[in-house]
């Protein structure tokens, strides 16, 4: 009896820690599926204020007669020496109704610079309902030393959005796009 | 089963104890320490890096609070005196209080479940020997170009990104203190479930042994997730990833969602093994039975659980819904239930007991006591609501310092003193003992209580320099802090006398009200011990039912 009492001990060592082991790694795994996780998450549930849709074409839209006010919004980082603003700082619109806003950038450094723009829609809530049809924030902006440009935004907004929803802010902000960055300014001075 | 017959087995069934037949200890100070697999050299070794990391810690917190001494900059840059926080946290959480745990669990765990060692000897060496290198790493980038790190040790970015290339050696030390405690962590669960001796069920083990089985399970779910967290900073800091970069697509916001899965758990691992420790104590000085031990394995149990649910109250200011917020909001109250049951139970064993107040149950009630301070502010920081300007405030500080200080650090000295006899075979001194506790109970409230009133006043943690209106909070609390930080000397120079100079042997049995296995063993215990499995019965086990 004592035998089998030993004999029963020692292997499960090996396979004891062998599931703790996993368990280990299998944790390691999880704090990186965190990333498409929260990103599939936020894009569910508006959380975080980025359910925005994107549609190519909006097709025919039905316009409800309840308005809403949209406010806008510009940050620029630190790191990247542009002028970025909202050319209005907020405008009505009907649900339903196709929009354009216009924000306007300049580059005040002497060379060219690349920035890519970020968004958020509060009250988060309020970004499933919020519909794009083309944003400069889709792609990476390039602009020469001292060019300024306007960006527009179309949006509209879907007319299913909860009553308790009274106003909706469009927030964006720019930041400096290292990677490309040096690349245009690679290619500048080669000119 | 015929307890008697698994009770007689022979020694050599036992590959996991090496050297059975001898008892005699490795000659040479290198073979002895540096290459040892019995589990009380690695829990002296354990402790005494523990001890040491304390003292660094603490010689980091004695800049802190000169510095604030009075309003203005006097001593220190104020990007030194971010890396001394910063590292002060890591230090102290990683170096002093989460070893400290490790080696009580080397020291104590196969002794009270009558195991010859622990289940793992050779990884047990290599774990505790990472140690040294990681802390030596991490603290080495105090003295390079970039210093150290300097963005509060919970590392959010993009402030943590912008320090510059000593970052990595902080992301390798953190990886390689990982490394150590999941190692420790495996070790401990095989020992717990594997080798207990015969009739030790797990209803019967000592609650040390539980709220460490527990905290072990903790420490395997959650520093893999710190160690991934922290390879997210490395490489969207050196390779251009964007996990946390807004520019690239990516979320900080995110960053503190992943660490905080990790931090939370974390605070329930440094406090845990300190609620074992303070259950097996007081109804050792109380001389009755602990108190319903079965809902003190519940409680921790509950508490280990609600810890992975309630990591967004350290995040209520980043922009939750409502709905977050609230479910958040009631989890972290939730906790306050199982807490209280521990806190009620340790009070019901004292009622009505026969108590001495000998240096380890001083400790022990004063962890009580005090860490019970430290959870009520806990509660008021979880109110969503009142958060909002609580946040980021001294009140905060106070409040975590409050369970970490008095909370798990006292419960670490009231545990040396209860174990000091018995790993030694001498007395310490108790009247120093006393003196030590008294000088460092009434100081730790100068030191940390003033900070609530800073906090509410709306002082800012982690600045360097603070509003002529908070100026005399600050002086209490940091002249607090210095008398803190001596009285730790008479802590040293305890365990000094004891271990070296002191006269008086100790019993087996040091206390006359000690249950459990460990004190039926001499003192100090021989170097390998319960090669034979101990036979259980009512009389040897920790926490046997109360006589109703």
């Amino acid at each position: 009896m004592v035998r089998t009492d030993q004999a029963e001990r020692q292997p499960s060592h090996t396979k004891l820690v062998r599931r703790l082991v996993l368990i280990a790694i299998g944790m390691f795994g999880f704090g990186f599926a965190m990333w498409p996780l929260y990103n599939v998450f936020c894009d569910l549930t508006g959380l975080g204020g980025r359910g925005v849709k994107v549609v190519e074409n909006a097709g025919e839209l039905e316009v409800s007669d309840r308005q809403i006010k949209i406010r806008f919004d510009a940050t620029v980082n630190s790191a990247l020496p542009w002028v970025f603003q909202p050319k209005e700082k907020a405008m009505v619109v009907s649900l339903g109704e196709m929009s354009e806003a216009l924000y306007l950038a300049m580059n005040v450094a002497d060379e060219p610079l690349t920035g890519r723009a970020t968004y958020n829609v509060t009250p988060p809530e309020a970004s499933l309902y919020f519909v794009k049809t083309e944003c400069f924030c889709f792609t990476e902006q390039v602009l020469l030393a001292n060019e300024s440009r306007e960006m527009p935004v179309y949006y509209f907004i879907q007319p299913d959005l909860p009553e308790h929803i009274k106003e909706i802010t469009l927030s964006y902000t720019f930041y400096l796009d290292d990677n490309t960055s040096s690349v245009a300014q690679a290619s500048s001075s080669d000119q | 089963m015929s307890i008697e017959s698994t009770h007689s087995h022979d020694n050599d069934a036992h590959p996991a104890a090496p050297g059975d037949h001898h008892d005699h200890k490795p000659t040479g100070f290198f073979n002895r320490w540096l290459f040892t697999t019995n589990h009380k050299d690695i829990g002296t070794l354990y402790l005494v890096f523990a001890l040491i990391m304390f003292f660094i810690g603490g010689g980091m917190a004695m800049v802190i609070r000169a510095e604030l001494f009075m309003p203005g900059l006097q001593l220190v840059e104020p990007d030194f005196f971010n890396q001394m926080t910063t590292m002060h946290a890591l230090v102290m959480v990683f170096g002093a209080v989460m070893p400290a745990w490790v080696g009580f669990a080397n020291w104590m765990i196969p002794l009270m479940i009558g195991a010859p060692d622990m289940a793992l000897p050779r990884m047990n060496n290599w774990s505790f020997w990472i140690l040294p290198f990681a802390f030596t790493m991490l603290l080495s980038t105090l003295f390079m170009d970039s210093g150290g790190p300097a963005a509060g040790w919970t590392l959010y970015p993009p402030l943590s990104l912008q320090g510059g290339q000593s970052f990595a050696f902080v992301v390798f030390a953190i990886h390689m203190m990982g490394i150590s405690s999941i190692m420790g962590s495996i070790n401990v669960i095989a020992t717990i479930l594997n080798m207990r001796a015969p009739g030790m069920t797990l209803l019967r083990m000592p609650l040390f042994v539980w709220t460490w089985l527990i905290t072990a399970y903790l420490l395997i779910a959650v520093m893999p997730v710190l160690a991934g967290a922290v390879t997210m900073l490395l490489t969207d800091h050196f390779f251009g990833t964007s996990f946390f970069n807004a520019a690239g697509g990516g979320d900080p916001v995110m960053f503190q969602h992943i660490f905080w899965f990790f931090g939370h758990p974390e605070v329930y691992i440094m406090i845990l093994p300190a609620f074992g420790v303070v259950s097996e104590i007081i109804p050792t000085f109380a001389r009755k039975p602990l108190f319903g031990y079965a809902a003190m394995v519940f409680a921790t149990a509950s508490i280990a659980f609600l810890s992975f649910i309630v990591w967004a109250h350290h995040m209520f200011t980043v922009g939750m819904p409502l709905m977050g917020e609230l479910f958040f909001m009631y989890a972290t109250m939730l906790i306050a239930v199982p807490t209280g049951v521990k806190v009620f139970n340790w009070v019901s064993t004292m009622w009505k007991g026969s108590m001495t107040f000998e240096t380890p149950m001083l400790f022990a009630i004063g962890f009580v006591v005090l860490f019970t301070i430290g959870g009520l502010s806990g509660l008021m920081l979880a109110i969503a609501s009142v958060d909002l300007q609580y946040h980021d405030t001294y009140f905060v500080v106070a409040h975590f310092h409050y369970v970490l200080v008095p909370g798990a650090v006292f419960a670490l000295m009231a545990g040396t003193y209860y174990w000091l006899p018995k790993w030694t075979g001498h007395m310490y001194s108790e009247t120093w003992g006393k003196i030590h506790f008294w000088v460092s109970t009434i100081s730790v409230n100068i030191l940390f209580f003033p900070q609530h009133y800073l906090g509410l006043a709306g002082m800012p943690r982690r600045i360097p320099d603070y509003s002529t209106q908070f100026a005399d909070f600050n002086m209490i609390s940091s002249i607090g802090g210095f008398i803190f930080g001596a009285s730790q000397l008479i802590f040293v120079g305890v365990i000094v006398h004891c271990v070296y100079k002191s006269r008086k042997a100790a019993q087996g049995l040091v206390w006359e009200g000690g249950k459990g296995l460990e004190w039926t063993l001499s003192s100090p215990p021989p170097y390998h011990s319960f090669n034979t499995p101990p036979l259980i019965d009512p009389t040897t086990i920790s926490h046997p039912e109360e006589a109703h």
